[in-house]
């Protein structure tokens, strides 16, 4: 049980009566990437407000990070880091002093500071734009900043929320190297995506269809499982 | 506690570099206490006057010439008709009409009751009414000297009233309505900017980063409102500079008294914008509401009309505005001297309201979605 970052017994949220994740069941190991995968509304950003605490489940219990995610909300917040698919850095803040904020709300201290930024900045050779304003910098480099500051307080986990929408191939690419170097530092890492190939970059995926996950397990196994050549496919039958 | 700093430098670093921002802060509120400070005047002057004049006498003509030599008459004509002054007014030519009578000369030096006839344009009621006054005093003054110039009154010691205006000897509109502007102004920089502030990182989308980050929501509404507080008190001190040295207005009270409770009162109007951000989605919603409150507050606060003239409901209802609490306070302490002890009602309602309001903020902003 020690190196289960996210465990999750019957997850539900309804709105109404309307069911938008209906009884989940799964866990995340440690250092995993876990792909959450389903078609738009099939209750994966609402899985995800309350993993992160920012919605109360209808029933069920859920462990983040050790912490139940309905009644241990702050100590829950310290030990998460999240980006979401809407831009989450000040425009009107330069780089650096985005980075300054974030690790100050995340109770680093002055010193942290320093170095976590001048170590941000040299992974992502921005030296040049770190004091540029954050609405003069490309969508490509935001969404690198964006998950850079996301996991700057060295989070348990890190929640995604498609966050490669909208940008192009070869900066998908270098985004996904990102998040391999965070999984490799201990990071564990909660991923949406709608793109089918990015699924084929995490450890293990899970598929949501209509609020409820009707797959989980390693690539291989889904593949060999629904008897498909690609992602795509398994995608296709389940939704179906 | 270091996170209320984080926030707070962030903020300050917004707000100046918001382009609009330096005007809002730095000339807007001071234009408007130089222009509002000289156009708010309820004294009435040039009073445009046509005097119907059907005795032709002496004596008339000495009414009409004391009336032509008030600082608050203009004489624009005399004759002999009603209609042609009657047809002024309608035109919007002049605005009061005197008429004097025939035989007003020869029944006033025979001692008998003679009539005059004011007629005034009524559409701004209020000058009307003044106008008569003024007219009116003329008339009595006139009626006075006469009696006395041929001996008919004895000037005897008894009754005399003498007139002193305490507090503001002059009568100087301005030491009145200056302080009163100031709080305003105060009051609408407040209530706006904080009023947009939340609901603009809601628009923007960073408020959800926010929420799910260990930010406490006292910690965010107290970074959010220690910037506004400090402009506020900056923009305050600037504008009583400007009451101070430009309009002369006279300062008796304590700067203590004044500073204390105007840091309280601007934490209860920044609290109110910030409860107006929590409950709205739009920077929209957030303005209109801000109007709403702003325009009640402003008529209802006693700045421009008195509060004793309004019927009571109103007059009970100001007790719950907070301008009102302040424009009395800014008003007692600056050209009365009053010391603590006479605000302390008014004190401790803004006190009170100050935590209720901010708490109200505190609770409301959600960090859930």
């Amino acid at each position: 049980m020690d190196n289960k970052v996210i465990v999750a017994k019957d997850l539900t949220k309804k709105f109404g009566n309307f069911t938008a994740v209906d009884h989940i069941t799964f866990d995340v190991k440690q250092g995993e990437i876990f792909g959450f995968l389903g078609a738009n509304g099939a209750g994966k950003t609402t899985a995800i407000k309350m993993l992160t605490g920012i919605l109360s489940s209808t029933s069920g219990i859920a462990k983040v990070a050790g912490y139940d995610i309905n009644k241990e909300r702050n100590e829950l917040k310290k030990n998460i880091g999240y980006m979401s698919q809407k831009f989450s850095l000040y425009e009107d803040l330069t780089l650096k002093e985005n980075i300054r904020f974030y690790g100050g709300i995340y109770g680093l201290t002055k010193k942290q500071i320093v170095t976590k930024t001048g170590e941000l900045i040299e992974r992502l050779r921005l030296s040049h734009i770190e004091n540029t304003l954050i609405s003069e910098i490309p969508l490509g480099w935001k969404q690198k900043i964006a998950f850079s500051v996301a996991i700057l307080h060295h989070p348990k986990i890190v929640f995604l929320d498609e966050p490669t929408s909208g940008v192009d191939p070869i900066t998908r690419r270098q985004f996904w190297n990102l998040i391999y170097e965070a999984a490799e530092d201990g990071i564990t890492v909660f991923v949406t995506t709608h793109y089918m190939d990015e699924a084929e970059y995490c450890d293990r995926i899970s598929m949501m269809v209509q609020g409820k996950m009707k797959a989980i397990g390693s690539l291989h196994e889904l593949l060999e499982k629904y008897n498909a050549k690609d992602m795509d496919e398994v995608f296709l039958k389940l939704a179906r | 506690m270091q996170r209320i700093i984080y926030i707070v430098q962030k903020e300050f670093k917004q707000i100046f570099r918001n382009r609009m921002m330096k005007p809002m802060l730095f000339i807007m509120p001071f234009v408007q206490l130089a222009v509002l400070s000289y156009t708010a005047d309820f004294t009435v002057k040039d009073i445009r006057i046509y005097v119907q004049d059907q005795d032709m006498s002496p004596l008339s003509a000495k009414l009409t010439s004391k009336i032509k030599a008030s600082d608050n008459f203009t004489l624009k004509d005399v004759s002999y008709t009603y209609d042609e002054g009657f047809n002024k007014i309608q035109d919007n030519e002049i605005d009061v009409i005197l008429s004097i009578p025939e035989h007003f000369s020869r029944n006033l030096n025979a001692n008998r009751k003679t009539e005059l006839f004011i007629t005034a344009d009524a559409i701004n009621s209020t000058k009307a009414g003044i106008s008569i006054n003024y007219l009116q005093n003329i008339i009595h003054d006139f009626q006075i000297e006469e009696a006395q110039s041929k001996g008919l009154i004895e000037i005897k010691p008894g009754i005399n009233t003498i007139k002193r205006d305490w507090y503001n000897p002059g009568l100087d509109y301005k030491f009145f309505m200056v302080p009163g502007i100031l709080v305003l102004l105060v009051t609408m920089l407040a209530l706006f900017l904080s009023g947009m502030n939340i609901v603009r990182e809601k628009e923007v989308g960073t408020i959800e980063q926010l929420n799910v980050t260990p930010i406490r929501k006292y910690q965010f509404i107290i970074g959010k409102l220690l910037p506004f507080l400090i402009i506020g008190v900056f923009e305050f001190t600037v504008g009583l500079a400007v009451a101070l040295l430009w309009f002369k207005v006279p300062f008796l009270g304590s700067v203590g008294v004044i500073y204390m409770f105007t840091i309280v009162y601007l934490i209860l109007v920044l609290g109110i914008g910030m409860f107006i951000s929590t409950i709205t989605d739009t920077q929209q919603q957030a303005l209109f509401l801000a109007w709403f409150f702003s325009v009640i507050f402003i008529l209802m606060s006693g700045l421009f009309t008195p509060i004793e003239s309004m019927p009571q409901w109103a007059q009970d209802l100001t007790l719950l505005n907070p301008i009102r609490y302040y424009v009395e306070v800014i008003r007692l302490v600056m050209l009365k001297g009053s010391s603590f002890a006479s605000i302390k009602v008014n004190f401790l309602v803004i006190t009170l309201s100050a935590i209720i309001i901010n708490m109200l903020a505190i609770r409301n902003y959600k960090k859930t979605a």
